[in-house]
């Protein structure tokens, strides 16, 4: 996890994973003692549960409704369960000493490291018990059995259309029925429909305006007025109208260029003072914040998808998969040498909707 | 005990019939099969470590200051949501182990549904009767994508805020109803105080109570169908063979049930996954580099940074936007199109029969080759989902990355197809010349293998004919 987390995990963990470590060892050491006692007795002499015959003989294969087509002898089966066990106890004592020792860590605030690890090890002792199991100790077998088959027999689908239209002679009006029927759920799906009405109440008119007003002054987000002196050329800025602050809709990029090098659309040549240009901060592709300006290509970058827009000629898209221009916000300067809009948006900032004008 | 519990139930449900064929069931034993079990563990993970975390979990985009232990946030307004994700990160005892094993859970579960869709593709089951099952499979893939984004979009920090805003920027692109579609999802244009408690009831409610749905539906299908089976000796369309769900396949199933958790709670526990302390809280005008969404999604990401920047526009009226064609148009496409697959298929193929003996992949090349062209697609669109990553570890420009990953979203599915291809009819040439060789000896036992029992007549999309071993009873 992260360094400067409140806790120190090392110290905890590490008391704790002593703890868990000890109690593994003795539960192995106990199995182990098990074992031992198990392995003095002659093979095969004293089993305290003889093996059964196999279940299914003539007999069984009615019951299962299929045949057996390999199945491990009683010898193999013995064979094999005297091999296996061992192994399954080693499984369950992994599986007792992770789970306690999980158990413990919990209770002593252990870190995640070693709560995840111990719980591993319980769970997959456990699932490695059940597979030791599966394969020492279950008899193995293999069996084919029939497979029913889907369509009905021909009688049976008959017998379903006799009762079907015997019951269908007893409903009486039934084009009315179907008629109301319709009706009804119709009109339960328009309430349905209409419901989603709660669910958009906001639906938006403020879609196609724009937050900034003729008039007003570029703030930082700290609400600082910005004068002509604020920027160095190549530099850039984020900023809002000045009674909108921290408005998601109206944060708009401000960026001092070379005047010389602008080359903006027609009839916006003087939106521009001494090479600040405004332009909506949202990528008109899916939303982000295009926060990203490389001053030696005077390229706009959005870090979503990539999209490139060329600042210097009025932020039209030049590389990536946005379509749209940014929105221009034309400047001007006012009496006091502060940045100022001279109006809106050129149009609506953000992706792109049907109806949105291009 | 357990014998008087039995008769107890069974004088008043009459059970004993169904107990004994319901032991009876005959489960195939292939390791393939194993995907869609591990798909179901892990939604069981999912659903038991959900309930953990929605105890301590707040859905609500109320601001709070937060005041816990992590040193690099305090003092920092938040979303009470994202705060109370630290808490339970930070505070409660196993917490953060439970909300990774949780993240954790929910990539190997899509894993696991695309690994099992993937089987059943390319050996051919979703063939008639189980074509139903398919369209339910596929509607599951889709359901978990949806919780997925769900659930990693209302955690609050500025990754989900990021994501927020796209699926924002997706749902406007959709052509007339957009505004009012993205309104009705997500409560306003983002941040909007209705997303996250919005999210969060779909993410523990509504998505899942429809996955154990249609999950229920989809096992209650194969039940009652039975499994197919991999080809080989005395598997028929007429037979299955297998173990019996009692004892054998009891034992492997919670088996399989215990070691897909262990491995949940290891990933859990040592491999930090969506660490949103680092990222910090959601704020409108961060921009965060390098940001990508979970790998079940990144093929959407992916189509929308390669895709151009064109889009449909009518005089000075935008139509159809372009964010539109990648991420909306695209994914519904591709789905359509698998949705359909087991239909359209017909149109080319000899009249519909019943097929419950699978083929291997490459007894049938074209379907082979398609099914790994669109992974190679998929693939090629999830690199892309990272061309930004890509650009800066190989140290060339976006641009460069992109321009490659465009030519290589159409070539490379179109060359991999094309070998596929080429190597499916090698190799059923070559089995089927040693399987004439082999005649009169006796078939190799199939049982995890894909030794091959076709005879030489068999056509690309046929079965083999049911190889009746005698003396099988032909009805219960």
């Amino acid at each position: 996890m992260k360094e400067d987390k409140a806790k120190d995990p090392g110290d905890k963990g590490g008391k704790a994973g002593r703890g868990g470590l000890a109690f593994l060892l003795t539960s192995s050491m106990l199995g182990l003692q098990f074992l031992r006692q198990r392995m003095r007795r002659p093979a095969g002499t004293a089993h305290p549960s003889p093996v059964p015959s196999p279940p299914h003989s003539c007999k069984g294969a009615a019951k299962t409704s299929g045949i057996t087509l390999e199945k491990d002898g009683n010898d193999e089966l013995i064979r094999r369960r005297r091999r296996g066990t061992p192994l399954i106890l080693c499984a369950f004592a992994v599986g007792m000493g992770g789970g306690i020792g999980f158990m413990y860590l919990y209770w002593n605030s252990g870190s995640t490291q070693w709560l995840g690890s111990t719980l591993a090890l319980c769970l997959g002792g456990f699932g490695a018990l059940l597979v030791l199991y599966a394969h020492w100790i279950v008899r193995h077998e293999l069996v084919a059995a029939p497979r029913e088959e889907m369509p009905s027999g021909r009688e049976e689908r008959e017998q379903f259309y006799e009762v079907f239209s015997s019951g269908a002679d007893d409903i009486q009006r039934r084009s009315l029925l179907k008629w109301m029927g319709a009706g009804a759920v119709a009109l339960f799906a328009a309430i349905f429909v209409s419901l989603f009405r709660s669910l958009a109440r906001e639906v938006p008119q403020t879609m196609f305006t724009t937050v900034w007003k003729p008039g007003q002054r570029l703030v930082t987000m700290q609400g600082k007025t910005l004068t002509v002196e604020s920027l160095e050329p190549g530099s850039t800025m984020t900023v809002f109208p000045e009674d909108n602050v921290g408005s998601v809709k109206a944060q708009t990029v401000l960026i001092r260029v070379d005047p010389n090098l602008l080359r903006l659309p027609e009839g916006r040549t003087d939106w521009a003072p001494m090479g600040y240009v405004a332009y909506s901060r949202v990528c008109t592709h899916a939303g982000c914040s295009v926060g990203m300006f490389e001053a030696n290509s005077n390229l706009l970058l959005c870090p979503c998808h990539q999209s490139t827009f060329d600042v210097l000629r009025g932020a039209i898209p030049t590389g990536g998969p946005a379509a749209r221009a940014l929105p221009q916000l034309p400047l001007y300067v006012d009496s006091d040498g502060k940045l100022c809009a001279r109006g809106g948006f050129t149009g609506p900032p953000g992706p792109g909707f049907t109806g949105m004008p291009a | 005990m357990m014998k008087a519990a039995g008769r107890w139930f069974d004088a008043r449900l009459g059970l004993a019939k169904f107990a004994r064929s319901a032991m009876n069931h005959v489960f195939p034993d292939h390791w393939s099969f194993l995907f869609g079990e591990i798909a179901l563990y892990s939604f069981i993970i999912l659903v038991m470590t959900g309930i953990f975390l929605a105890m301590f979990f707040h859905a609500s985009a109320a601001q709070v200051i937060y005041h816990g232990p992590y040193r690099a946030l305090f003092g920092v307004p938040m979303s009470s949501a994202y705060n109370s994700a630290l808490q339970l990160s930070f505070e409660v005892p196993a917490g953060l182990l439970v909300r990774q094993m949780h993240h954790w859970a929910a990539l190997i579960f899509l894993v696991a549904i695309l690994a099992h869709a993937t089987r059943i593709f390319f050996t051919g089951a979703y063939r008639k009767p189980r074509e139903i099952n398919w369209i339910i499979g596929l509607t599951l893939l889709l359901l978990a994508i949806v919780n997925g984004y769900l659930g990693y979009s209302i955690l609050g920090d500025l990754l989900s805020g990021v994501g927020l805003r796209i699926g924002y920027a997706i749902f406007l692109s959709v052509p007339v109803i957009g505004p009012w579609l993205a309104y009705v999802v997500l409560g306003a244009n983002i941040p909007s105080e209705s997303t996250i408690p919005r999210f969060y009831s779909f993410h523990i409610f509504i998505v899942p109570a429809l996955i154990a749905l249609l999950l229920a539906f989809h096992l209650g299908i194969i039940w009652r169908q039975t499994h197919t089976n991999m080809p080989g000796p005395k598997r028929t369309d007429k037979t299955i063979v297998g173990s019996r769900l009692y004892p054998s396949y009891t034992f492997k199933s919670i088996a399989l049930f215990f070691i897909v958790f262990a491995v949940t709670a290891m990933l859990g526990g040592l491999v930090q996954i969506d660490p949103i302390w680092t990222y910090g809280p959601f704020e409108p005008m961060a921009v965060l580099p390098g940001a990508q969404p979970d790998w079940y999604l990144g093929w959407i990401e992916g189509a929308m940074r390669l895709f151009p920047g064109i889009n449909l526009h009518f005089g000075h009226w935008v139509i159809v936007p372009e964010v539109f064609f990648p991420a909306v148009l695209m994914p519904l496409l591709l789905f359509l199109l698998l949705y359909l697959y087991p239909f359209l298929e017909r149109l080319f193929l000899p009249p519909d029969k019943i097929h419950n003996v699978l083929l291997v992949p490459y007894e049938q090349p074209f379907n082979t080759a398609f099914g790994s062209a669109v992974l190679m697609f998929l693939l090629v669109l999830i690199a892309a989902g990272g061309d930004d990553v890509i650009a800066v570890a190989a140290g060339v420009s976006v641009v460069t990355v992109r321009f490659l990953l465009r030519i290589l979203v159409f070539a490379a599915p179109a060359l991999t197809g094309a070998i596929i291809y080429s190597i499916c009819v090698t190799m059923r040439r070559h089995a089927r010349t040693r399987s004439q060789e082999s005649t009169g000896e006796p078939e190799q036992p199939a049982e995890g293998t894909e030794a091959l029992s076709a005879p030489p007549a068999t056509g690309e999309h046929g079965s083999p004919p049911p190889l009746s071993p005698p003396g099988l009873p032909s009805t219960p």
